[in-house]
């Protein structure tokens, strides 16, 4: 096929932006037509993509649909391609970006159009970080989402919002930066950026620890992990709903992805050798965040906790280095995508109406927004890993494969689902049941028609995948077997190098 | 009289200036005539320079070097010299400095850079440099009745006529230990051994420190940039240091190459203490011609990491550096010229609050620029700083790249802050609306060549990868 998919799929919503960019006319007119075109482009994009999921062959491990054009003279070729991982990634943004646009249409009083050029451009660069098969390709697409994720978090957030959009960039450039060396020392011990190629190359051990940990640092701060969360809560609770959910359900991923494709892929000796620091960090994470995520009386706060755990188990699963944990971690990411959504939506829907994100300022709305009260249930037994939804299905696997390595971090993995369990139930409780204390909420409406839509068909997913999860697992099938597979031929290569 | 023709560039901008002066004197009120004149031969000495052959010429009795290298920071020079003068039209005009003085000393400090720029030989380099600051002291002054403004030129001429002694002793140095003042004899004497000539580089880079404003000779940066006419600001931010950083690669390269031990332990001192204090001086400034003065002291500090390699890509990296240093602060210069309200300009950056909501395009452009100069990528900014640090991981200077990457984290904050400034804070009284074309033309041209030079970047490295030091 010679029709650049993938490059399409990543610059539509840029065009779309563009478009967005120029119109003119009368502010109404310049805001439905913007409106329009941003529906419009995003919903396109899904669709080709799904187009892609469908042409997508699942029977090989190689990278499918690979573009590579000469980009920077000698240096860098702009190449990009996908395989098993990368598709459930592009399908996940190009299907919530649909979702925050509607929610931000819904919800954004001020400067929509500005919003939606953001967000379009924002789609772009988090398609082409799951495409990109070059480092500095990936770089770029890395760290060009700081810039529209800054000013969604600084012009439409909340009041503390400088400080949290000031706090979000400069912890995530610094743990980049970090990455950029690595890149460039990559580009100069092995004379290539090209991820295909150094995939086969077996970078010399004595420079691995510290590449790797230099890719770590980024992926550390971006996933987040503890102790580099902090600037997560922060960044969550302050950002308007559009921005928490793609900052939940799309960003963070961005650092799952990266340990996948290359701490794994590029340093294996280095990754066995840190699996400890990961597993003692993402421990720590899970039990530490949730009992954190319990104390809090903001709810998106109590939520942006919930993720540092839930991202916790992908970093157990990527780095358990069994298949089931990798499948785990890849359906953990993308039903926490699924899920995480959800509930910021929840909360974004409660704060539209009364401004308050306060736990104790809400109480009993199940007699007044009835609606709202099963959406949000659906959401957060996703959220606690009840059977039956994807949730489970992420966890589960997780917990098998890293039952596989190291039964004590198995144990105590497992406790973060029954904190999960306390902390949202709790929650649920609190927000939906009980008496009505606060009469100013009784005049909140029940869900509108946008907002039903976009709950419901992120619950579908949800309960789709959860019963069904075959899709899913039968995509990433071969690619993680040949990642196993790689990861293990390189690590006894280097042992066996070391031990002779 | 065949050697004439390699200088045609500097005799026409020659004959111009004193053409001008005559036209200015006898012809009331002629400060319009003057400066279109002045741009429009700046434009013609562009297509003379362009025109000049570009292998390797030595004439004069070898003291007067036309190559690659000259005629590209000869283009740069005068094509930037010429923007500047485009963007403050207005400015000047506003401020009553009006005078046919004015763009007649920007063309001869113009002229005296050229020199510098091709000079081969210590006393042609050193008539070119005076030429240039004699120019320059009185630019700094130019608003006579202004005291910040005399403050400024008075405390460059100081400074300046002390780093310009310093060079002398150390040029004297050089010529005593060495016998020559021809930069191809003075390479081939010098060595390891003549600890006297060493004497005399270290005094030369002084000098050349002081002129890009590497720390710790910067003191009188950020006084002269805040006192000067914002229009004298923007000359100094961006024409004479391209002069400075090509007669920096000139000397490095040349002369001075057999001593790369020597010198290279300076540059890398030099160009870590400037990332660092750009960036860490810059956070508490209100002033924004203040702040674009520790902003350029941080990016010279990334240009002179590159030239600290000693390798060709290191040289090829700092002037792709410089080019598109060039165009962001040109830029941002022009978002500077922009906050004008009834025709009084300001300067403090809270003046730019809530800029987005009155003036969209204009808040967007600064943002560009702003991201760019803070190196984020994809903005032509990133492309600057990754050929930097390219060459600098290249040769395994694993710490200078590290420090750097992390002062570009620490810089980020400024230009963040106005960033918030422009668009997070509430809207103040908008600015005024009537830019002309030259100011918002050059404004236009500057963000749009900084949010597309992703696509090609290559455009850039090409023309700079064909440059060979001799």
């Amino acid at each position: 096929m010679n029709f650049p998919i993938l490059s399409a799929i990543i610059f539509i919503p840029l065009i779309g932006s563009l478009f967005i960019f120029i119109t003119r006319g009368s502010q109404k007119n310049i805001e439905k037509n913007s409106k329009y075109v941003a529906i419009f482009t995003s919903l396109a994009n899904l669709f080709l993509s799904l187009f892609l999921w469908y042409s997508f062959d699942v029977s090989t491990s190689d990278f499918q649909f690979v573009e590579k054009k000469i980009w920077i003279d000698g240096f860098v070729n702009y190449q990009v391609g996908i395989d098993g991982i990368s598709i459930l990634f592009i399908l996940l943004t190009t299907f919530i970006t649909p979702i925050c646009i509607v929610s931000g249409i819904n919800s954004i009083k001020f400067k929509i159009k500005e919003f939606l050029i953001a967000i379009l451009i924002m789609e772009t660069l988090m398609i082409g970080v799951f495409c990109s098969l070059d480092l500095l390709v990936f770089y770029l697409f890395f760290e060009g989402g700081l810039i529209p994720m800054f000013l969604i978090i600084g012009i439409w957030g909340g009041p503390k919002r400088v400080y949290s959009a000031f706090k979000f960039f400069l912890f995530t450039l610094l743990g980049s930066v970090l990455m950029l060396i690595a890149i460039i020392s990559i580009y100069w011990i092995t004379g290539t950026t090209d991820v295909i190629k150094l995939l086969d190359i077996r970078i010399a051990q004595e420079y691995q620890h510290l590449l790797w940990l230099a890719f770590f640092s980024s992926f550390a701060v971006k996933l987040p992990m503890w102790p580099f969360h902090t600037w997560l809560p922060d960044a969550h609770v302050e950002a308007p709903t559009a921005g928490s959910v793609i900052l939940a359900a799309i960003l963070l991923k961005m650092a799952g992805y990266g340990f996948m494709r290359f701490s794994l892929g590029l340093f294996p000796l280095a990754s066995d050798y840190f699996t400890p620091l990961i597993f003692t960090l993402s421990v720590i994470a899970i039990i530490y965040t949730s009992l954190i995520a319990l104390m809090q009386d903001d709810m998106k706060k109590l939520i942006a906790y919930s993720s540092v755990a839930h991202m916790g188990f992908v970093t157990v699963g990527i780095f358990s280095i069994t298949k089931q944990g990798l499948e785990g971690s890849i359906i953990q990411m993308i039903s926490h995508g699924l899920i995480s959504a959800g509930l910021f939506l929840s909360v974004g829907v409660l704060y539209d109406r009364y401004h308050s994100r306060m736990i104790s300022s809400y109480g009993g709305l199940i007699n007044i927004m009835p609606k709202y009260a099963v959406v949000f249930m659906i959401f957060t037994l996703g959220a606690l890993g009840l059977p039956g939804t994807s949730g489970f299905v992420g966890e589960f696997l997780v917990l098998i494969g890293i039952f596989q390595k190291n039964i004590i971090v198995g144990i105590l993995a497992s406790l973060g689902i029954i904190l999960a369990a306390t902390y949202m139930l709790w929650l649920y409780g609190r927000v939906i049941f009980g008496k009505i204390i606060n009469s100013d909420i009784k005049k909140m409406e029940d869900l509108n028609k946008p907002e039903i839509y976009i709950m419901i068909s992120l619950a579908f997913l949800i309960m789709l995948f959860g019963i069904y999860p075959e899709p899913l697992l039968n995509t990433i099938n071969v690619t993680i077997s040949n990642l196993i597979e790689n990861y293990q031929i390189n690590l006894n290569y280097h042992l066996t190098k070391i031990i002779n | 009289m065949q050697t004439l023709i390699f200088i045609l560039p500097e005799l026409f901008l020659s004959l111009v200036i004193m053409s001008l002066l005559m036209i200015g004197v006898f012809i009331k009120k002629s400060f319009k005539l003057v400066n279109l004149l002045t741009i429009l031969s700046l434009i013609f000495a562009i297509i003379l320079v362009i025109n000049q052959p570009s292998e390797v010429n030595i004439i004069f009795s070898q003291s007067y070097i036309i190559d690659r290298l000259s005629i590209f920071m000869k283009v740069l020079t005068l094509l930037f010299c010429m923007f500047v003068l485009l963007l403050s039209k207005d400015y000047i005009k506003s401020n009553g400095i009006d005078k046919i003085e004015y763009p007649i000393l920007i063309l001869s400090a113009t002229l005296g850079m050229i020199l510098m720029i091709s000079s081969y030989d210590l006393i042609l380099f050193y008539l070119g440099l005076e030429l240039q600051s004699l120019s320059l002291y009185i630019l700094a002054s130019f608003m006579r009745e202004n005291e910040r403004s005399t403050e400024a030129g008075l405390k460059y001429f100081v400074l300046s006529a002390l780093a310009s002694g310093l060079l002398l002793y150390g040029c004297s140095l050089i010529y005593g230990f060495t016998g020559s003042t021809n930069f191809e004899i003075i390479s081939i004497n010098l060595t390891e051994s003549n600890t006297g000539a060493i004497f005399g580089i270290v005094f030369v880079i002084v000098a050349l420190a002081f002129k890009i404003s590497a720390v710790p000779f910067h003191m009188w940066t950020p006084d002269v940039y805040e006192g000067s006419p914002t229009s004298v600001t923007s000359f100094f931010a961006l024409v004479p240091k391209i002069a400075a950083i090509s007669v920096f690669i000139r000397f490095m390269y040349s002369p001075f190459i057999n001593l790369i031990d020597q010198w290279q332990a300076i540059i890398i001192f030099l160009s870590i203490a400037s990332m660092v204090l750009g960036a860490v001086s810059a956070i508490g400034q209100n002033n924004i011609k203040r702040l674009m003065a520790y902003s350029t002291i941080g990016h010279m500090g990334y240009a002179l990491a590159g030239l600290a390699t000693g390798t060709q890509g290191g040289v090829h990296s700092t002037i792709s550096y410089l080019t598109i240093y060039l165009v962001m602060n040109l830029g941002a210069f022009g978002c500077i010229f922009m906050m004008k309200r009834e025709n009084i300009f300001y300067e403090n950056i809270s003046d730019l609050s809530g800029l987005s909501k009155n003036h969209p395009t204009l808040a967007f452009s600064f943002l560009i620029i702003l991201f760019s100069l803070a190196g984020i990528p994809p903005l032509a900014g990133f492309f600057a700083k990754f050929y930097i640090f390219m060459s600098v991981i290249e040769v395994k200077m694993y710490v200078l790249a590290t420090i750097g990457l992390l002062t570009t984290v620490i810089s980020a904050f400024y230009y963040l802050r106005i960033i918030k400034v422009i668009y997070f804070d509430k809207p103040k009284k908008p600015f005024d609306k009537n830019y002309d074309w030259g100011l918002k033309g050059s404004l236009i041209l500057s963000s749009l060549l900084i949010l597309t030079y992703f696509i090609y970047p290559s455009i850039l490295t090409k023309v700079v990868s064909l440059i060979t030091i001799y």
